[in-house]
């Protein structure tokens, strides 16, 4: 139940590449426009600075309750960092992107 | 005192120490005006005990409750067991969200309590959900809401069907997420959810510094606020649980003690009882034949309260041992709040004067309860004894002594407190046998927390001193509804038990001990001697009786004598008549004169008058 790309088919991300050494997940409630800013905020910022290492896997809880639960979700959105450890939690639509990335513990590639 | 005054004068004592019923009533008269509406406020029970008593039936149903208090005071306790008496009593099944201790912590915690919440979880009628906000782990950015926590509580609410939800403490959000606005909107939106859901919910908050939440969870629950208290006083700490507001409803407004124990919470609404008790006119004896007749020969009334008074070594707790001996032999059960001395010692020291209370205690008949009046609050002393009684169910219950709960809280609180453990106890129709320690040297009429007018018989102990002892007296100061003696009486202990007897109310005084035995002494040789002398008397007169008839029976013997002389003398004189008339006559025959015969009758004359 990790992955909800059949379930929603609508925000399926693809590996842009196999070297994945980012594995993110979104967890979302439905398509509210606060979600899809997330995901499109997020998208961008991935192929910006991760370009070719990340997966992203976007979870509805509309659908999958139970998740919330066990990941431990609170608010909506969350954008959690699963690859590489230590996990790291994101709230917020993702539209901050220096705090995104500060968040990833990423290096910006500009 | 007839029955009527006693009533007027008790009522008058009672309404002092809970002038805050009143206002109850007054609110229960307003709000019964102002209900407009045919719908009745629904009410959870929360099957706590005594909880639903001061709410009046529970917590609002499908509304939330704040239950706000320091740290410490039992919010979590009482949350959780609203949750697990809803699901075991109810049949309401119930969700705790735990953003405090994970599921590991509570699960130990409340199993100490005797709460199994993993059967309670595997049967489906509790959820447990333990949020985890670490702020260290999150980073926000931009615009969020907690949609997550709403579906995870709407998830877990709707997979068990639950009627009942906790969330403890929400605060702590505040303190994992920074963006307060969002908090605060997102706050009553999930208040507005619960209420939609039609759950009951709790909400716990800490008591901030001003405020009753840090935070201000109150300004979003309006129906519900319960305030838990940890107060200490002199070293002594009391809990006690308050309704701030219960919109809607009438209920209990003062501060109510309530105790944690292995049972869990219980609240006990103790002042809001009034003076309705039933008044039984069975007697029961006081275990003392000598002092039932001094109580009009009957002992005390069943039901009512006996205060015995007295300084140190006066024998109280030998009164009281004896109460309770006879009641056990009568079959009766007995409750002892020994607040002075061990099971083990008072057994031993009732065994000297011949009363063996160890055999009730191993027939189940009498059960001890020793503390110390500062092993907690008074408060807690009072819960505890009506947790003690409900559950033991005596007939007779001891409180040895009274006066010693001064040392946990203040005169005025202990007599409060009194009052509402004698109101229970009357109302139980239970016989309330107290002791009370007076110091020397104050008023004898006095007792130490000043609730002798509680009280329906009042005796008291006294040390009588003199010739260098002390003695024992024992007096009715009252008893209500009885005929009673007005005399002291000499209480006596030994290895017998306890005796009484009369005192000496002689020409010397009263008098008691070895006082009392010499002057009896003394009026026994007095009494004694008077009698003998009165022998002696009676023995002299005797004497003196026979002496004078012996003195007459000689004088008799004297007039005796006297006579015969005179008879022999009469005799000789008439013979010395005769021989001289013959004489004469013999002369004349002699000479022949003529002049006999009148010579004879001179003679004849001369005789008579001699015989005379």
């Amino acid at each position: 139940m990790t992955n909800s790309a059949n379930n929603n088919p609508a925000k399926t991300a693809k590996p842009e590449t196999v070297d994945e050494r980012y594995l993110l997940r979104l967890y979302v409630a439905g398509q509210t426009p606060k979600s899809i800013e997330a995901f499109a905020n997020l998208k961008r910022i991935c192929e910006q600075h991760l370009e070719g290492q990340y997966h992203i896997e976007v979870i509805d809880l509309m659908v999958n309750p139970t998740l919330a639960k066990d990941d431990q979700i609170l608010a909506l959105p969350t954008l959690v960092r699963r690859i590489p450890e230590p996990m790291t939690k994101i709230i917020g639509d993702l539209s901050d992107t220096e705090s995104v990335l500060v968040g990833l513990d990423i290096r910006p590639m500009t | 005192m007839t029955t009527d005054q006693r009533d007027k004068s008790k009522i008058k004592e009672k309404k002092k120490p809970i002038p805050r019923d009143v206002n109850k009533d007054a609110i229960t008269a307003r709000s019964q005006k102002s209900k407009p509406s045919p719908e009745i406020l629904l009410k959870s029970p929360t099957g706590i005990k005594g909880m639903d008593e001061i709410t009046g039936g529970g917590l609002p149903a499908g509304r939330p409750t704040l239950i706000c208090g320091g740290t410490g005071c039992g919010k979590t306790l009482l949350a959780m067991e609203f949750l697990v008496r809803g699901a075991t009593q109810f049949n309401e099944p119930g969700v705790f969200m735990s953003f405090e201790e994970n599921l590991e912590e509570l699960t130990k915690n409340f199993a100490s309590l005797g709460f199994d919440l993993n059967a309670l979880g595997a049967s489906k009628q509790l959820t447990l959900d333990y949020v985890h906000i670490d702020k260290s782990e999150i980073e926000e950015t931009g615009e969020y809401d907690l949609e997550g926590l709403f579906i995870r509580l709407g998830y877990a609410i709707d997979t068990i069907g639950a009627k009942r939800v906790v969330l403890d403490t929400i605060e702590a959000l505040f303190s994992g997420l920074d963006n307060e606005s969002i908090l605060r909107a997102e706050l009553g939106r999930l208040f507005r959810f619960l209420k939609h859901k039609g759950v009951t919910a709790i909400i716990t908050g800490e008591q901030g510094e001003r405020s009753l939440t840090r935070y201000g969870l109150e300004e979003y629950v309006a129906d519900c606020v319960i305030f838990l208290n940890h107060n200490v006083n002199q070293q002594i700490a009391t809990r006690r649980l308050r309704i701030v507001k219960y919109r809607g409803t009438a209920h209990g407004t003062n501060e109510y003690p309530f105790l944690i124990d292995e049972q869990g919470f219980s609240v006990m609404p103790i002042s809001s009882l009034g003076l309705d008790h039933p008044a039984a006119s069975e007697r029961v004896s006081s275990g003392i034949p000598r002092l039932d007749a001094m109580l009009g020969s009957k002992g005390y009334y069943r039901g009512s309260s006996i205060l015995v008074s007295g300084t140190a070594g006066t024998g109280k707790s030998s009164m009281s041992a004896y109460f309770v001996d006879a009641a056990c032999r009568r079959g009766e059960r007995c409750l002892y709040f020994a607040f002075e001395e061990s099971q083990n010692q008072i057994i031993r020291n009732m065994r000297s004067i011949g009363i063996d209370l160890g055999q009730w205690v191993d027939k189940g008949l009498l059960r001890f309860q020793n503390s110390r009046p500062t092993l907690y609050g008074l408060e807690m002393h009072l819960v505890a004894m009506h947790k003690a009684i409900e559950s033991f169910k005596p007939a007779i219950v001891v409180i040895d002594p009274i006066s010693n709960l001064v040392t946990a809280a203040s005169e005025a609180e202990v007599k409060s407190m009194l009052s509402r453990l004698i109101d229970y106890l009357k109302t139980e129709q239970i016989t309330a046998f107290c002791t009370d320690l007076t110091t020397t040297g104050s008023s004898v009429e006095r007792t130490e927390v000043g609730i002798s007018s509680l009280m329906d018989t009042w005796l008291l102990l006294q040390t009588l001193e003199g010739s260098g002892e002390r003695n024992r007296g024992l007096y009715i100061l009252k008893s209500r509804g009885m005929e009673h003696s007005n005399q002291v009486r000499e209480f006596l202990l030994s290895d017998k038990g306890i005796h009484l007897r009369d005192v000496y109310t002689g020409s010397g005084g009263v008098l008691t001990g070895s006082a009392r035995i010499a002057q009896e002494a003394r009026d026994m040789t007095e009494a004694l001697e008077h009698k003998q002398e009165t022998e002696r008397k009676q023995r002299e007169i005797e004497r003196k009786k026979t002496l004078i008839e012996a003195q007459i029976a000689a004088l008799y013997a004297q007039l005796e004598a006297e006579k015969d002389d005179l008879e022999l003398i009469n005799a000789k004189e008439t013979q010395r008549d005769e021989a001289l008339v013959q004489r004469s006559r013999d002369i004349a025959r002699n000479r022949k004169a003529d002049a006999y015969l009148s010579k004879q009758d001179s003679n004849e004359k001369i005789g008579k008058r001699s015989r005379k």
